[in-house]
Formats: C-alpha cells, structure tokens, sequence
C-alpha cells in the first residue's frame, strides 16, 4: 500500500542521473534533490562471474522500491553495493550524495536472516543496541536501553528484549532485527528478503510496520525510502510504487503496473509466471 | 609436604602467577577462537610456535649466542615470537585472498611449521644447553617458569588486555555478523588480523609453559565451558576467564597432591568442569517455531 503522500498520478522514476553526478563529485544541487539511491554503470565481477552490468537507476527519496529478479541475478548484490560492502569493478553508486558506505548511520539494513549465527549468546536488546552503537555492548547503558525498548515496542517486540536470539522464532527475529535497522531513525532502509522463512501473517504485519514508519517520518519531512528485495510479485504489487527487476543487467524499472506485466517478467526470468485465476 | 609449605616455594609462585596469568590471556582470545569457529587455530599457532622455536634454537646456536650473558638472547622465544606473527598473517592472507576455509589454511601452516621445528632441532648438538628441553616444549613445563620467563608472559597478557579492552565491541560485533558489522563501518578484516596476530604473540609465550601438544584445550575448553553458561558474550568473556583461572590453580594443587605432571593435570580440571556444566546446562535452544 503506497502511503498518502505517493498516490495520484503514474510514478515515473527519475531519469537517470548523467556520467559524473553525484555530490561524491562536485553535486551542486540542494541536498533535498539528491535522489536516495543513485546507482550509474555498475558493474560487479567475482572472480569470473559477472554478478550485475551496467547498472544505472535513480531512486527519489521517500519511494518504496521493491527490486525483484531470479535466484543469481545479483539482488542481493546491488543492495551490497548500496551498502557499500561490495566495490563495483565499474561505475558508482551512490545514497543521497554521498559514495555508497560512507554514511552508515543514515541507513538501516536487515539482512538475510539465514546468515545469522545462532550459537552466538545474545539477547534481542543487544542486537538494537548495536543499531545505535555500531559495536557490540558488553553493558547497556539506560539511555540506550530506554531507545532499544522503544524500538521494539514500535515493532510489537518490547517483550522480546533480555530473550536469547537463539530461542527466538524467524517471526520475532525478524521483528528483533528490523527493530535494530530503525532504532537511528534511518532515512534509507534496506531489506534483503525480509519474508523468506516466515508466514503469511508475519509478513503482513512486516508490511504495516514499514508503512507506519514510512507515515511516522512523512510527518516530519520526507518519508523514509524503503528498498526491499522480494519473491513477492503481488506483495510488490501492491505496496511498492516502484519495481527494479534485475537479471545481471536491469531489466525494468518503473512502476509496478508497468514493470510487472506478463511479457516483461518472462523475459528478465527466462519463463512464464503462472497467473492465479481472480474469481469474479 | 603440605600444599601451604609448597606455595611458599619461590618455582610454585611462579609456576602459579603465570598460570594464571596465561589463563586470563588465552581466556579473552578464546571466546573470539569458539565463537568464529576457529578452535584449530590455537594448534595451528602452537605448532607454529614449536617451529619458530626451532629456528630460534638454531639460529642462536650457531651465531654462538648461546653464549650470551643476557637470559632473553638466549632464549629462543625472541625468534619464535616474529616466527609465528609471520605464520598467523600466513593464515590470514590465504583466507582474505583464496576461496580456502580457516581449517585449510590453518592445516598448511601446521603442516609446515612443524616440519621446520623439527628440521632445525635436528640440526643443533645434542649436548646443547639451551634452558629448554624438546619434551617440555611438546608437553609443557609450567614448574619450570623462570622470573624472565613470568616477565614476558605478564607483559604479554598485559597486550591482550589492552587490544580486548580497546576491540572488544567491534570485535564480537564482526564475529556476530561479519556483513552486518561491515555496513555499520568497522573494518572486520583489521580486526580479524589484530586477533589472529594477538592469538600468535599469546600462543607463542604461553606454548613454551603449557606445552604445544596442550596449548589448544586453553583456547578451547574454557570459553566452550562459558558458552554453555552464558547468555551474553560479555557473560561469555568473563567466564571464560574465571573457569580458567579456577581450573589452573586447581589442576596446580591437584597435580601437586596427586604427584602428577601439572600441564596435563590443569587440561583434565578444565574437562572436569566442562562435563560438569554440559550435564547441568538447562535443556538447549528450542528448535526454530514456524514463524
């Protein structure tokens, strides 16, 4: 669901910014022009895998992108690059600006929840704590434990604050980790498949949780841009107001009523989507 | 002889304050070495520490140090040190800069710096006196700690105070989540260098007094006895520090009354209380609730 400030007219996205804009470079424009996301001629190479080519997008601020694509295409691996985890063996991206990584704290992630180690001994509170921090806390001062709390209140999660990571269900981990990539008040928040491992109602409420700090943030200014990669076509459908769909080189992007037609997805996927009959 | 007339001993003080003191050292690196899944690091070093050994045993008997007036010239520990930083930043630079796992490089550097000890002890006289044994090098001699000796490891664990003190947060950060703690800016790569060098210096010294065969169970057994405790890695950190100090000054006295070599005795106390808190450990984790 778009929220009130995104709907009316057709989203169209930015166009591209030109070779060599960017404040990284000299950008004289007013800080609130620069788009969120500005990605130009991205290449990524792991030894002999070319992983994304010639990726060039400009993301508003204040849009919620859903970037969608097939298993390898590199979806993960852009939002990396955004990050500024991954180095492009060509072009540039950069967030509101600035070069990719430089401003970590104007960013809030949540990552895969398959990658995280769950032998390590911590508590949910912990984990937001390090969303202010930046490291891990050996001891939570009250400051930080009034503002850990309170982001996990906001997700429905206050409860689940001195329990370990490791008896936590992916519903409530999810929960715990999205409470971490809020708690700084990101203007950019990134998620890497945030559905995956969970049901329909989790994912729903995950949904309602980013619209209502979308809203939270409108009410101050602009709202929060969200980047989310999902599996999810009707999901992307229906609370995106743009799509990026990505196999190694960008497929699409645009609005999710253009982009996520039939002939456009089989030719980024290699394959028909079957198309669930809507009862009259 | 009571076990109050032998700590009057000046060799049982020593043998007790560096006991100590090396488990205090090893116990911080330990919790980052069980957490990162690194427990074949602590042999992988201590092998390398017996090869800079040799080396160092070679070098200073045939440039006739051996001679020297100065206790440290003579101890070959001033070329094991640099010996094993260069066998710790090895392991390091095949990770960072191949697809080999921890295990694999780790192995390589074993494999081949105990070929190297073993070549260069070959190499030196028989009759050499050079303060320390290859027995004792292999399976320890904590009864034998000289104050040169207890010198060294106190500025040594005075180093892996100070390191833990000033990474701790983004060190256990990186080992949490390595990709987490990277897009939050903390350079994980230095940081893992820091530990695997820190490791080094600390294995180095402490092998020549625990023993290279032994010198992993200090690593490892601790911090996994802390791990089943612990519900935070700070808890984590200090436990393991404790039960290490509780079990070097018990396995002392037990080795002491039981007449038994002392290395050994401390690694099958560490056990002891490792069994102990695995049968007494509430049930583990649920398994994973579908969400």
């Amino acid at each position: 669901m778009r929220t009130g400030s995104q709907t009316g007219a057709t989203q169209e996205p930015a166009p591209a910014a030109r070779p060599g804009r960017g404040r990284h470079r000299g950008d004289a424009r007013p800080a609130g022009d620069l788009p969120a996301l500005h990605f130009h001629g991205v290449t990524v190479r792991f030894t002999e895998a070319t992983v994304l080519e010639d990726v060039t997008f400009d993301l508003p601020r204040g849009r919620f992108l859903a970037i969608v694509g097939p298993n390898g295409g590199g979806k993960s691996t852009l939002l990396k690059v955004a990050l500024g985890l991954v180095r492009p063996l060509a072009g540039h991206a950069a967030l509101f600006g600035d070069r990719a990584g430089a401003h970590p704290e104007r960013v809030g992630y949540v990552p895969q929840l398959k990658t995280f180690d769950r032998t390590f001994p911590a508590t949910a509170l912990e984990l937001v704590t390090t969303g202010l921090r930046g490291s891990w806390p050996a001891r939570i001062g009250r400051s930080e434990r009034e503002k850990g709390l309170a982001a996990l209140d906001r997700v429905g999660a206050a409860s689940l604050a001195d329990r370990q990571l490791a008896r936590l269900s992916g519903g409530e981990l999810q929960r715990a980790f999205l409470a971490r990539a809020l708690v700084r008040r990101p203007e950019l928040v990134l998620l890497d498949e945030p559905a995956t491992g969970v049901d329909f109602l989790v994912e729903h409420d995950l949904y309602d949780l980013l619209e209502a700090y979308r809203e939270e943030t409108a009410a101050t200014g602009t709202p929060a841009t969200v980047v989310m990669i999902t599996h999810d076509m009707a999901a992307a459908r229906f609370h995106a107001d743009s799509v990026l769909v990505i196999n190694r080189r960008l497929a699409a992007f645009g609005p999710p009523e253009e982009v996520l037609e039939s002939d456009r997805l089989r030719e980024a996927f290699g394959h028909r989507f079957h198309e669930h009959p809507v009862a009259p | 002889m009571s076990l109050l007339d032998a700590i009057a001993l000046p060799f049982l003080q020593r043998a007790l304050v560096a006991g100590v003191l090396i488990a205090v050292a090893t116990g911080l690196l330990g919790v980052f070495v069980v957490q990162r899944r690194l427990s074949f690091l602590g042999d992988g070093l201590a092998h390398a520490a017996f090869g800079g050994m040799g080396i160092g045993a070679f070098v200073i008997v045939a440039t006739g140090l051996v001679g020297s007036g100065l206790a440290l010239l003579r101890d070959p520990i001033w070329i094991a040190v640099p010996f094993s930083l260069l066998a710790a930043y090895g392991i390091y630079a095949l990770r960072r800069r191949t697809d080999l796992s921890s295990d694999t490089a780790i192995g390589i550097s074993f494999a081949v710096t105990v070929a190297l000890g073993v070549m260069f002890f070959s190499l030196i006289p028989p009759d050499t006196n050079l303060g320390v044994s290859l027995m004792d090098l292999l399976f320890g001699s904590i009864l034998g700690v000289r104050a040169v000796d207890l010198l060294i490891i106190a500025l040594v664990t005075a180093l892996a105070l100070a390191v833990t003190a000033r990474h701790w947060g983004r060190m256990a950060y990186a080992t949490f989540d390595d990709e987490l703690a990277r897009a939050d800016g903390v350079d994980t790569a230095r940081l893992e260098l820091v530990l695997y060098l820190l490791a080094a210096v600390v294995i180095a010294v402490s092998a020549v007094v625990v023993g290279v065969i032994l010198m992993a169970a200090y690593l490892v057994i601790p911090a996994a006895t802390a791990r089943l405790l612990a519900r935070t890695l700070a808890q984590m950190t200090a436990l393991t520090v404790v039960l290490g100090v509780a079990a070097t000054v018990a396995g002392l006295a037990a080795s002491f009354l039981l007449d038994v070599p002392s290395g050994s005795t401390i690694v099958l106390v560490q056990a002891v209380i490792f069994g102990v808190a695995a049968t007494a450990r509430r049930r583990g984790p649920e398994p994973l609730r579908s969400s």
